[in-house]
């Protein structure tokens, strides 16, 4: 008797590597970065990660199953990644509540409204943080001191970070070690710029980003930062710059197909990043740049497009 | 050393050669061999043997009917039993010649005569020898089974390399391989002949360096002259595409709807090179080949060459496999093969190998949205951006894949499909949207 | 009160002068349209189905107008009714069109054919045929993914959930054509709606021989010719093992149904004379 056999079209086999496989790989390399926090701001940093993770999660899963209709697991590592990437963007004495609020806006107006995974224009996780950051101006830049006092949350201390005294024109008194450990105040995520390249180091290497965007974002702010005759070190290490040009302009819904126009949009969010640090209202950056350039992402997607194989080629290679 | 390879584009997928070691297995013939007609691309060659009538091995039983279609001759002596309707592979019938297999063979194999200079008989006058390639019923065997007398016949003075496809660049498959180890001169000296024919002035032989042992004999057999030459690529999927082995061995690139003659050369699978090495020199048509069994729980992969016409189920039987229902077997590689729905057909020319795959392995993954994560334009061989021309053929909007996304230079070669993290169906709906173009054209 | 006035002053300025403006260049640019082709479009039932020939209904309505009335011009989706109703537009008589509907030629149902093969992969009919002859044994039949049934754009196709067969709803189908063409098997035919509905068709489109057709489906047409001998006008030929009625010289005298030995033979709308008339598309009983 003949067997009753598969059959689909080609290819037959398939990479291993899944989409949810992939955002574990991306948490995981989150992991070295929130550890650093933890040691820094204690149980504040625990508070926030925890309420911002679980109240993305409950979003997604409320918006997609009772709004949308949709038959969704309860679990999305999305929403976790989301929500993780939220709050190492907030500080770590930002009251429940608000961190509530920053969730909800991230998953529901920053994915969902836009149809959920994939459909999103903007990161998410920085539309949470920029609405916070209009909304509540007080309690989002008010940074704890690392390593104050841990057992506290939101009565915690707190004090400038290095970008604010840039603008405030303060001589800028500047340990590198102790800012590329995480010693200086600041969001959750941008303490502890060792333990973030960590991270990117290794999903460089694992091939789950690619290195246009982060070195077009770094290379960019380097030399606008020496031209503008500005401190370097603290351009590159102060901030959310490591944060962002590693784990969020490289946000595969919101960023560029190809490889040129990573390096276009790299290069743009460097300098909207120095341009705002200098000049703008706002002390960071970073977050705005990205969601700038991720507004024009589906114009660098429609004008650079690769060269075709065979296509005649252009003054500009692919 | 860093290795060729080609740009942009490919993917390093892990290679399951499980069959490497496996030496060819020589089989005889079975009581009946079945021999379908539409053995090669173009249109199905028509029978000339009637039902009763006695066939000798070798003898031609089916004449090419039109300009692209290749002869096919009778592996064995033999009667023949049926001509007609059979059930293909893919469940649609189709036309073939069946042969009961006579009880006395006669002894295959005349000696090859490599002394001669039949290249610089052939240098002075090709078509008698391309008529000959006509004859014995050669067709590409990589699996394209492009008739190869219309590919040797080329304008004199436009092909200047001959680029000889050894690469064997998708997974599981060893027959190239297995072929390579057996015959090194056989096939360099055929190469010197197919480059008499398309009067090419240098041949370059491209293989992956997965299979060390294959360039070591070929570079042996090649060494003393420098008009063949054996060059080690970097493996990457599909370094086998016709352009991008051109461009990995030569760094010229094909043009946009081009063809590889355009940029001087000729491209020859390996086993097609050993077939017109056996049609001119021992004068013996196209009536066997090496095909790989393999899978990755076939108790015994193997490289079995064969009669053309023998039954893929006996093939299976000996290397040990037992199909079970939901198991899918493959005509092919994992990444180009075609899955098919019958296994009581018989081997063909362009069958490279039989891949199965067990039931846990051969349905696919839930499809997830698209998170835009450029790895199929990273991996796209020709340059092109899959997940648009995907959407838009799914769409309907096929004008628009085909002009502003290149659609129809798709090679179907699976990457996109392969990496798409979220198991897209990438290029089943390209493959679909290239059909409703062809269609259109049709009509 | 100053600051108010100004304003005021100033904004209704600003809108008086650019009311001015767009009032003057509505004037220079104008394009004058027949307002006939207006009145034409509201009765067209506005799908673009193309099956007047035309770019779209808006181009059937330019064109009505450009000849001055409907002759030669039929919108099947309108049907003779809305045809009249735009003949009535320009004064005119229209001509009665023949009413066609689509029908299915496959009746194979999951209890007819058997499984072949397991199909992995996106649910369309053109890839699955690619892939394959598709997950049921016959090579000729309904693949089951619903092509047609998006293709159709009057939304008279329903996927039938207990035979996986399409069906037709004749008083939703317009006869465009648009599903017979996007049917990677050619199963769906264009057949006169027939005086009260009443229609004659072979349900099968195989070719194969009559023991291969059998063997892969027990509702085939096995090409035996019973039909086309019985038939007292000569309207059945039976061609590549399959039995065709021509409907113009069909008389639906349904003698054929009765000797069709698998039940090939479907009708519509014929009243129920006898149990053996059973073997009718599931769709007429409904109807009925």
């Amino acid at each position: 008797m003949q067997q009753i056999l598969s059959i689909s079209g080609s290819p037959h086999i398939h990479s291993p590597r899944s989409t949810d496989r992939i955002m574990w790989m991306v948490i995981i390399a989150l992991m070295p970065a929130l550890a650093c926090s933890l040691y820094c701001f204690g149980l504040g940093a625990a508070i926030v990660t925890a309420g911002s993770v679980l109240v993305c999660l409950v979003t997604e899963y409320v918006i997609s199953r009772y709004m949308l209709g949709r038959r969704t697991p309860v679990f999305s590592v999305s929403a976790v990644l989301t929500g993780l990437l939220l709050a190492f963007n907030l500080p770590s004495n930002l009251p429940l509540w608000i961190v509530a609020i920053g969730g909800v806006v991230a998953i529901g107006v920053g994915k969902m409204a836009f149809g959920g995974l994939g459909c999103n224009i903007f990161n998410p996780a920085l539309v949470g943080r920029v609405f916070l950051l209009l909304s509540f101006p007080a309690q989002m830049t008010s940074w704890p001191l690392p390593g104050a006092d841990r057992m506290s949350y939101v009565d915690v201390s707190t004090g400038a970070t290095l970008l604010s005294s840039l603008k405030t024109g303060d001589v800028v008194q500047m340990d590198l070690m102790r800012e590329a450990l995480g010693f200086t105040g600041g969001s959750l995520g941008e303490v502890g710029a060792v333990a973030l390249l960590i991270g990117a180091t290794w999903l460089l290497v694992t091939r789950v980003i690619t290195w246009h965007v982060p070195v077009a974002i770094l290379s960019t702010v380097t030399l606008f930062a020496l031209a503008i005759g500005s401190d370097v070190a603290v351009e590159l290490l102060g901030g959310g710059l490591l944060l962002g040009a590693f784990f969020m302009a490289t946000d595969y819904v919101t960023s560029p197909m190809t490889h040129r126009g990573m390096m276009i949009y790299g290069v743009m969010i460097g300098v909207i990043t120095v341009v705002i640090r200098h000049w703008g209202a706002y002390p960071e950056g970073v977050s705005f740049a990205i969601l700038i350039m991720n507004g024009v992402t589906p114009l660098i997607n429609r004008y650079v497009r690769p060269r075709k194989f065979g296509e005649r080629r252009r003054a500009y290679g692919c | 050393m860093t290795l060729h390879t080609f740009h942009p584009g490919g993917i390093h997928i892990p290679d399951f050669k499980l069959s490497a070691s496996a030496p060819i297995v020589d089989l005889a013939p079975v009581a009946s061999l079945v021999l379908p007609l539409g053995q090669s691309i173009g249109s199905p060659s028509r029978a000339v043997v009637a039902v009763g009538q006695d066939v000798a091995a070798g003898q031609i039983i089916a004449e090419p009917s039109s300009r692209i279609s290749a002869a096919l001759h009778s592996p064995v002596f033999g009667v023949v039993k049926s001509v007609g309707s059979v059930d293909g592979p893919w469940g649609y019938p189709e036309q073939a010649v069946v042969i009961s297999v006579g009880d006395a063979q006669p002894e295959q194999g005349g000696l090859a005569d490599m002394e001669g200079d039949m290249p610089g008989q052939i240098r002075a006058c090709a078509r008698p020898y391309i008529e000959k390639v006509r004859d014995a019923g050669l067709v590409g065997m990589g699996g394209a089974t492009f008739p190869t007398h219309v590919k040797l016949d080329v304008p004199p003075g436009k092909v200047d390399t001959l680029v000889i496809n050894a690469v064997e660049c998708e997974p599981y498959l060893t027959c190239d391989h297995a072929l390579m180890l057996s015959a090194p001169a056989a096939i360099v000296y055929g190469v010197r002949l197919a480059m008499a024919i398309v009067g090419a002035s240098k041949a370059v032989i491209g293989i992956e360096d997965n299979k060390p042992d294959a360039i070591k004999a070929l570079s042996v057999h090649s060494g003393d002259c420098d008009d063949v030459e054996v060059i080690a690529l970097r493996s990457r999927y599909p370094q086998g595409g016709e352009k991008q082995l051109i461009h990995a061995t030569l760094r010229r690139e094909v043009p946009v709807g081009g063809l590889p003659s355009d940029v001087g050369v000729v491209v020859m699978n390996v086993a097609t090179i050993y077939a017109l090495y056996e049609a001119l020199v021992l004068g013996q048509p196209l009536t066997r080949r090496i095909v790989t069994v393999t899978g990755p729980e076939v108790p015994r992969p193997a490289n079995y060459r064969v009669p053309l016409g023998y039954p893929v189920r006996e093939l299976l039987r000996l290397s040990g496999v037992e199909l079970g229902a939901g198991d899918k077997v493959v005509f092919g590689g994992p990444m180009m093969g075609r899955a098919v729905t019958n296994v009581d057909v018989p081997v063909t020319k362009g069958l490279s190998g039989i891949l199965v795959l067990p039931a846990s392995v051969a349905g696919r993954a839930s499809v997830d949205p698209c998170v835009r994560c450029a790895k199929c334009v990273e991996v796209c061989p020709m340059g092109l951006e899959p997940y648009l021309i995907s959407t838009l053929s799914r769409l309907g909007q096929v004008d628009e894949a085909v002009g502003d996304g290149g659609m129809m230079s798709c090679i179907e070669c699976g990457s996109c499909s392969y990496v798409c993290p979220s198991s897209r169906p990438l290029l089943d709906y390209i493959r679909y949207g290239k059909g409703v173009v062809r269609s259109r054209k049709k009509r | 009160m100053n600051s108010i006035l100004i304003s005021v002053i100033i904004l209704g300025s600003v809108g008086a002068l650019a009311a001015l403006a767009l009032y003057a260049v509505s004037r220079r640019f104008a394009v004058s349209e027949d307002p006939r082709i207006v009145e034409v479009e509201d009765i067209l039932p506005g799908a673009n189905c193309g099956a007047c020939g035309f770019n779209g209904c808006h181009d059937f309505a330019v064109k009505c107008v450009d000849r001055g009335g409907v002759d030669g011009m039929n919108c099947p989706g309108a049907g003779s009714d809305g045809m009249k109703r735009i003949a009535a537009v320009f004064g005119a008589e229209s001509v009665d069109v023949v009413r066609n509907v689509a029908v299915l030629r496959c009746a194979g149902i999951c209890e007819s054919r058997h499984a072949a093969a397991i199909y992995h992969g996106p649910l369309s009919c053109a890839i699955v045929s690619a892939v394959s002859s598709g997950t049921e044994s016959c090579a000729y039949g309904c693949l089951g993914c619903g092509d047609c049934i998006g293709a159709c754009r009057f939304g008279a196709i329903k996927l039938n959930s207990d035979t996986r067969l399409p069906e037709i709803d004749e008083n939703l189908c317009t006869g465009c054509g648009v599903c017979v063409g996007n049917c990677p098997r050619k199963l769906l035919q264009l057949r006169p709606y027939g005086p009260k509905g009443r229609r004659v068709w072979v349900s099968c489109s195989s070719l194969a021989s009559g023991a291969v057709a059998r063997r892969n489906c027990s509702a085939a047409c096995v090409g035996c010719g019973k039909c086309a001998r019985t038939c007292p006008f000569g309207a059945i030929v039976v061609e590549h093992n399959l039995a065709v009625i021509d409907a113009a010289k069909c008389r639906l005298c349904r003698k054929c149904v009765a000797v069709c030995p698998t039940g090939a033979i479907h009708t519509a709308n014929f009243p129920v004379i006898s149990p053996s008339s059973q073997s009718d598309s599931s769709h007429t009983a409904s109807l009925l």
